[in-house]
């Protein structure tokens, strides 16, 4: 490898004074006071009253989101918990005897959905698992509590930060499908 | 016999047991086992007479030409010539056959991993996933669904077929544990085989025609024999789950722990999934010597008790709560200063050999009577017997009890009127029911008892001991045709509950000196080496399906 010599010529008498750098930096401090002051052109926020409004794409707090009809998307088929990496996700089942899920003609929906947002390392894998497009990472990045339960957000609170997502509705489709059917074997009572 | 699968030349037997065990032809997928080749197929089962409707087994083959002489043609090197099946209108095209159903002949060739067949599969699979919902993040058989194995290994990602799926009945009620889907289902038909043939109730067929073709119930919600619970484990698909496991846990989240069932004297090898402590389900685990593939629906579903909140947590000495440490001390000093005879047993034939071992040594130290008690229920000729106890040979080969059991129940409840009985050791029975009342216990100084769940006995105790259910700890049993087999632990006990070999064994040293094993294994190579039935017996050689030992 090649050294190169750079070249490093004296000082001269003026340059030896400071002078030019001193003012070369008060030329960049007068700009930006007045750019501040003057044009109001401010760089920084005035955190957390204001808050910095996250690109798309940026990987948030988890939420679960509801169809249009304000159902319940999620089917607890509890992938999302599976490839959790930190095991911050817990869905119990319905079980059995548990409560109907509220969307048209799915069979399955979560009796509960907690995500603990201290374990949340908010990589995106739950996203990007779920069958049924029911789990966004959102915009949310500054998450406080008060204790340690209150950051294990339950579906109710998961489902209200969530909002909606408008995606195709598989379930309904299937029925309105098999309801064009010639025969139509779902008793329809 | 000769044959060739996939290029590797081996001999298999000319004839093979089929489901009932009778010697019939090879077959291809048989065949092709010994090579290591598994042909993956949704109808055949081993224990089933074959169906052979699925195709999921078809395979491209060759048999050896036949020149006009009826004498082999050969190649140039001298091998037998080749001649691959093809359809007769189309000779480019291979014709395969269903490797289920089409028995093997000499010099026969398998080609079980061929584009031909790989083309087959695929399109077999294309053809059974024209009608599915591809409901899978609901269906519970996801994650052991052979519909979704076989789509990752043989299927392709996308499918011709473009017009709207038929749709057919969902949640079906079939039986009272059994719920179809039948949009699931591919017609398969191990269900129906199932119950027509081995559990002999011929209460499921196919109706309709078609696309339309469902699994039916001769009547509504009345498919209920006690084995119906197997055609959950049967169905290769989601098409039947269970009502009792349905939505209540995904399957890959189950611990699979090797046991056996305790609900008869049968036995049969279960497999029990867990998560967390939790028990959620008992499944048959193959072990052609006891149950085969099977289990039966009652067996099955009972395993809740285990987790009942009201299960004996606590050590209590005199009512109070105590700590094993003082209870182990307390009763310790009251046996060994107790003189001969003073003492008696009553032992459940629900608990593991070993357990039952370490009380006779207690008891002939202590020169105690010892009985157990029998459970007579009703059996069936399938797998269901009418001892309801799982360990009655066990109880036996231990001398805790004589053949007939409650032989000694009188003596002993004589010997507590009189009063030369002053301390009685019960566990895992409600003596109250047999014939030892609460007026009786009310004479001894001090009752001693060690159970599960909380009954009459255990509220009149002196010392309470709270014990722990097969599914907690490690043990054997012996079931009623001697068939010795070891079960492993899948869940902890709750609270201070605690394996009865454990502090039985501490026990034993406290009273007799002997000193014990403090391993099961050691436990266990002991009692093989002390009970002439066991003899020769270690815990590392007993596999999983089990040992038989002479009753």
């Amino acid at each position: 490898m090649s050294t190169k010599v750079v070249d490093r010529s004296p000082l001269t008498f003026y340059e030896s004074t400071y002078l030019p750098a001193l003012l070369g930096g008060l030329k960049v401090t007068t700009r930006h006071a007045w750019n501040t002051l003057v044009k109001g052109k401010t760089v920084t926020m005035e955190y957390p009253e204001q808050k910095w409004v996250v690109p798309e794409g940026y990987r948030g707090a988890p939420y679960l989101v509801k169809d249009q009809e304000g159902a319940t998307k999620c089917v607890s088929c509890q992938l999302c918990e599976f490839v959790c990496p930190p095991k911050a996700i817990r869905i119990t089942p319905p079980g059995p005897n548990g409560q109907k899920a509220d969307r048209t003609n799915a069979e399955k929906m979560p009796q509960e959905f907690e995500i603990n947002m201290l374990r949340c390392i908010f990589c995106g894998l739950c996203q990007e698992v779920c069958p049924e497009e029911a789990i966004f990472l959102q915009k949310d990045y500054s998450l406080t509590g008060e204790s340690r339960a209150e950051m294990i957000y339950n579906k109710e609170k998961l489902l209200k930060l969530g909002g909606t997502h408008a995606g195709i509705q598989k379930w309904k489709h299937k029925l309105e499908e098999a309801k064009e059917q010639e025969v139509f074997p779902v008793a329809t009572e | 016999m000769t044959v060739k699968v996939n290029g590797k030349t081996l001999q298999v037997p000319k004839t093979m047991p089929d489901w009932q065990g009778k010697p019939q032809p090879t077959t291809m997928l048989q065949a092709a086992r010994f090579a290591g080749v598994d042909i993956p197929h949704y109808c055949y089962h081993d224990k089933l007479p074959v169906a052979g409707n699925c195709r999921m087994c078809l395979v491209e083959f060759g048999t050896p030409m036949m020149g006009p002489d009826r004498k082999p043609v050969l190649n140039e090197d001298g091998s037998p010539k080749i001649a691959k099946s093809v359809l007769p209108y189309e000779p480019g095209t291979s014709r395969g056959a269903i490797a289920c159903a089409s028995p093997i002949s000499p010099g026969m060739e398998i080609y079980a991993d061929s584009p031909a067949t790989k083309q087959m599969r695929e399109a077999v699979l294309e053809s059974l996933l024209i009608n599915h919902p591809l409901d899978c993040p609901i269906c519970d058989q996801a994650g052991e669904c052979k519909l979704q194995e076989y789509s990752v290994q043989h299927g392709q990602a996308g499918s011709k077929f473009v017009e709207a799926k038929v749709h057919k009945p969902k949640e079906v009620d079939l039986g009272p544990r059994i719920v179809l889907d039948d949009e699931r289902c591919v017609l398969c038909t191990r269900c129906i085989r199932f119950t027509k043939d081995i559990a002999g109730d011929d209460a499921l067929g196919i109706v309709n025609r078609g696309s339309y073709n469902t699994i039916a119930a001769w009547q509504e919600g009345k498919f209920d024999n006690n084995y119906t619970l197997n055609t959950v484990d049967l169905c290769p698909v989601g098409a039947l789950t269970s009502k009792d496991f349905r939505f209540k846990m995904r399957v890959w989240f189950l611990k699979e722990t090797k046991s056996v069932c305790t609900s008869c004297g049968t036995g049969c090898s279960i497999t029990i999934g867990s998560r967390e402590g939790v028990i959620h389900r008992y499944e048959p685990r193959e072990n052609d010597a006891v149950n085969g593939p099977w289990m039966c629906d009652e067996g099955r579903l009972n395993y809740k008790w285990v987790g009942r909140a009201d299960r004996l947590k606590d050590v209590l000495v005199r009512g109070q709560k105590s700590d094993w440490s003082t209870a182990t001390r307390e009763i310790s000093a009251k046996l060994a200063s107790a003189p001969a005879g003073s003492v008696a047993i009553i032992a459940s034939a629900r608990q593991t050999t070993e357990e039952l071992f370490l009380l006779k040594k207690l008891a002939t130290k202590l020169g105690a009577l010892t009985d157990s008690i029998a459970r007579e229920g009703e059996g069936d000729k399938l797998l269901v017997n009418a001892d309801k106890n799982p360990n009655s040979n066990g109880a036996r080969l231990t001398g805790i009890a004589f053949t007939e059991f409650g032989f000694n129940l009188p003596k002993i409840a004589d010997g507590i009127a009189n009063g030369t009985i002053r301390t009685l050791v019960v566990f895992g029975e409600d003596v109250t029911k047999h014939g030892l009342g609460a007026d009786l216990l009310a004479k001894l100084d001090a009752l001693i008892v060690c159970d599960i769940l909380p009954n009459a006995t255990t509220a009149l105790a002196t010392h309470l001991l709270p014990g722990a259910a097969h599914a907690e700890k490690r043990g054997t049993f012996v079931n009623v045709k001697g068939r010795l087999q070891k079960f492993m632990k899948a869940v902890e006990a709750p609270g201070d509950a605690r394996a009865e070999w454990e502090f039985l064994h501490e026990l034993v040293f406290n009273v007799t000196g002997q000193n014990g094993f403090v391993s099961i294994e050691g436990l266990f190579n002991q009692m093989a080496k002390e009970v002439p039935a066991f003899a020769g017996l270690e815990w590392a050689k007993v596999g999983d399906t089990g040992v038989n030992v002479p009753i």
